[in-house]
């Protein structure tokens, strides 16, 4: 069925080793999206027109285009456009962090609505600065309500590494493919094995972390 | 830019539009009837068959549809069954969706109170009925949200088919990039035609989202 | 008048917990039983039980025709219309021509004092008016006997009246009815029988009068205490 490819030399290896870049790239993007994101969350509750139009529409763009398209345009459009030669890694992370951010800036918004009046209120009655409302009222309120739904976004964004092959990524899916290429002729059902076996990988990455984000969304809800 | 260019590849853009949506509302119209008959089996916990659908519901929401089309499409042949691209893409999508789509009803479903179907059993009416006239429009109506949401990433994850040679939108931009290197015009018209794509169902989504409310709850 | 439902050694747990214990009961035609007890006391299970939606573990529940049920938190279907929520049992499960349900629905309703909600959902209804469609609900069904689960447990005091109104139109005509309780007033104005259960068991039974004026147990004695004030 193809599976024996998989124990010939450092195949194997080779296959964890590109799963480790798609782990890596996820991290990343993940650590600068709940940095950013939350800092974009807290300015889109400010009640002025031209910031709510802005983050509007940087949300629809986001809920709309493919990562994929996001990719290409970054990618291929930022070296044409601007003469930068961004690396592939480099493109992916980017684009993941724009979503990264919409995403987690929405969720913040979300939450810091959903804090009644009363709190600030209290706060303002108690002499507390704004930056203090925020870092000792606000955002421990929000962070048990964000935890679950960032971790979602961390599996999310693992399975949609499996596109950065596509701008020429070596992670897991395209060592798959020069695995499949190089034993062409000794194993030809190769691709099913190796197929099987990413499908499983990304299978066992993902579920871990989805299993317990449900069980805090569950715990803490 | 150069709109002699745009227009020398609308046609091409054109054709590779249609096909993706052809191949992405058949996608999505299998993930409905999946995600129905899997949200159901779950609902009721019929034995064995519910198991079967945790399964599948936990393999495919935690799996990229790249590499599943990749396993359909490259895998498959390989122990004997044989499909078209076109084919794959559908059944492709339409899977990824059904898990989707199945967790969506089921929660809508679970959401609807125990008492009303007691009160259907008080009337007589047997689990079908039920089922049929009471749960699931009520469970529908809390689900619209959520099963737009399913519809906008289903049609977002077209952009993968291109990785199963299907010439779609995706497939056109590159193959037009890699031929010409007429790199903005390419990917200007690749971000129009997902606009309009995406754009209407993005809108008309919070649209519907109201009146399927107020007609289902007067509210 | 004869027997329409007889329970005998009904008895219902769930797990180790004994809700029901052995318990026997029968209403005749016209009659309407009143049952009153502490809350926990099994008398809503006993009900559930009588309509089937408990499983019992010992004795037998028989009954002539179909029984009809009312909860204590109406459970109309918020999806239909007043109208709908009337129709849609008889229509699909009894198979009734649609045009006559209807016309009994609107007659029905009319004489509940809610013809002009015919057409609203019910989250547009207060919690008495709901009450009131949820009785014609199970009404158009032409059930035998009619159970009431403490139907005006979950209703604002100034709705309680309208409600306990029609089933008294009900009793007056002859409905048998079973109807658990906390008004004790009410319970006084319509019961030809009260029956008190405490700890899944029928402790006393009589005419109102016999229970709430000559209560023979203690248990039933500390029960009504619980409704009175001292002056």
């Amino acid at each position: 069925m193809g599976f024996d490819v998989l124990l010939k030399g450092s195949n194997m290896s080779r296959l964890l080793g590109g799963l480790g870049i798609s782990l890596e790239i996820s991290l990343i993007s993940v650590v600068i999206s709940i940095v950013l994101g939350v800092g974009v969350g807290m300015l889109m509750t400010v009640n002025n027109r031209a910031v709510k139009a802005v983050t509007r529409v940087y949300l629809e763009i986001v809920r709309i285009m493919p990562q994929m398209v996001l990719l290409f345009i970054v990618y291929f459009g930022a070296t044409k456009a601007m003469g930068l030669n961004l690396s592939a890694e480099a493109s992916a992370i980017i684009v993941f962090s724009f979503w990264g951010v919409a995403e987690m800036a929405d969720l913040v918004r979300g939450s810091l609505l959903s804090i009644p009046v009363i709190q600030y209120e209290s706060s303002k009655a108690l002499g507390f600065s704004k930056l203090q409302t925020y870092i000792y009222i606000i955002i421990p309120q929000i962070v048990r309500r964000m935890i679950p739904l960032s971790i979602n976004l961390i599996t999310r964004m693992i399975k949609t590494t499996s596109l950065v092959m596509m701008i020429g990524i070596v992670e897991v899916l395209k060592v798959g493919q020069q695995i499949i290429e190089a034993n062409r002729k000794s194993s030809p059902n190769a691709a099913f094995g190796v197929f099987a076996t990413i499908f499983i990988l990304y299978f066992l990455a993902c579920w871990p972390i989805s299993c317990l984000s449900k069980y805090l969304e569950k715990k803490w809800s | 830019m150069n709109f002699g260019v745009i227009a020398e590849y609308m046609p091409l853009y054109t054709e590779a539009f249609f096909l993706t949506i052809k191949i992405g509302w058949i996608g999505i119209a299998i993930s409905f009837v999946l995600g129905i008959a899997v949200a159901f089996i779950m609902h009721f916990k019929i034995p064995v068959l519910s198991a079967i659908s945790k399964a599948y519901i936990e393999l495919f929401r935690n799996t990229p549809l790249l590499i599943q089309l990749f396993f359909l499409y490259f895998g498959l042949p390989k122990i004997g069954i044989n499909i078209s691209a076109e084919v794959c893409g559908a059944l492709g999508l339409g899977l990824l969706g059904g898990s989707y789509m199945a967790e969506t009803i089921r929660s809508g479903l679970d959401a609807v109170p125990k008492s009303q179907t007691e009160s259907g059993k008080a009337l007589g009416m047997k689990p079908l009925l039920i089922f049929k006239d009471i749960i699931l429009p009520q469970a529908f109506a809390t689900s619209v949200p959520g099963l737009l949401a399913n519809i906008i990433f289903l049609l977002k994850e077209t952009s993968v088919f291109s990785a199963i040679s299907l010439m779609d939108l995706m497939f056109t931009a590159k193959d037009l990039i890699g031929l010409y290197y007429n790199t903005t015009e390419c990917l200007v018209m690749l971000v129009i035609f997902y606009i309009i794509m995406l754009l209407p169902v993005s809108l008309i989504g919070s649209r519907v989202e109201k009146r399927v409310r107020y007609k289902m709850f007067g509210a | 008048m004869g027997e329409i439902l007889t329970l005998k050694n009904v008895s219902k747990s769930f797990d180790d917990l004994v809700v029901l214990d052995n318990v026997d009961l029968s209403v005749n035609k016209g009659e309407v039983v009143v049952i009153i007890g502490p809350s926990g006391c099994g008398k809503s299970t006993l009900l559930r039980c009588i309509n089937g939606l408990e499983d019992i573990q010992d004795g037998t529940i028989s009954y002539e025709g179909d029984v009809g049920m009312v909860f204590q938190s109406y459970d109309l279907f918020p999806h239909k219309t007043i109208l709908q929520n009337l129709t849609l049992a008889p229509v699909k499960v009894k198979k009734r021509n649609k045009a006559e349900v209807n016309k009994e629905a609107l007659e029905l309703l009319e004489r509940v004092g809610l013809l002009s909600k015919k057409d609203n959902y019910p989250r547009q209804l207060s919690g008495g008016q709901k009450q009131r469609v949820a009785i014609v609900r199970a009404l158009i069904m032409h059930p035998e006997v009619l159970l009431l689960d403490e139907i005006t447990a979950a209703l604002d005091p100034e709705m309680v009246r309208e409600v306990l109104d029609v089933v008294l139109s009900l009793a007056k005509e002859g409905r048998t009815m079973i109807i658990v309780t906390h008004e004790m007033q009410f319970a006084k104005a319509v019961a030809d029988r009260v029956v008190f259960i405490d700890g899944g068991s029928i402790v006393e039974e009589g005419t109102a009068k016999d229970i709430f004026e000559n209560p023979r147990t203690d248990r039933l004695k500390r029960f009504l205490q619980t409704f009175s004030y001292e002056e």
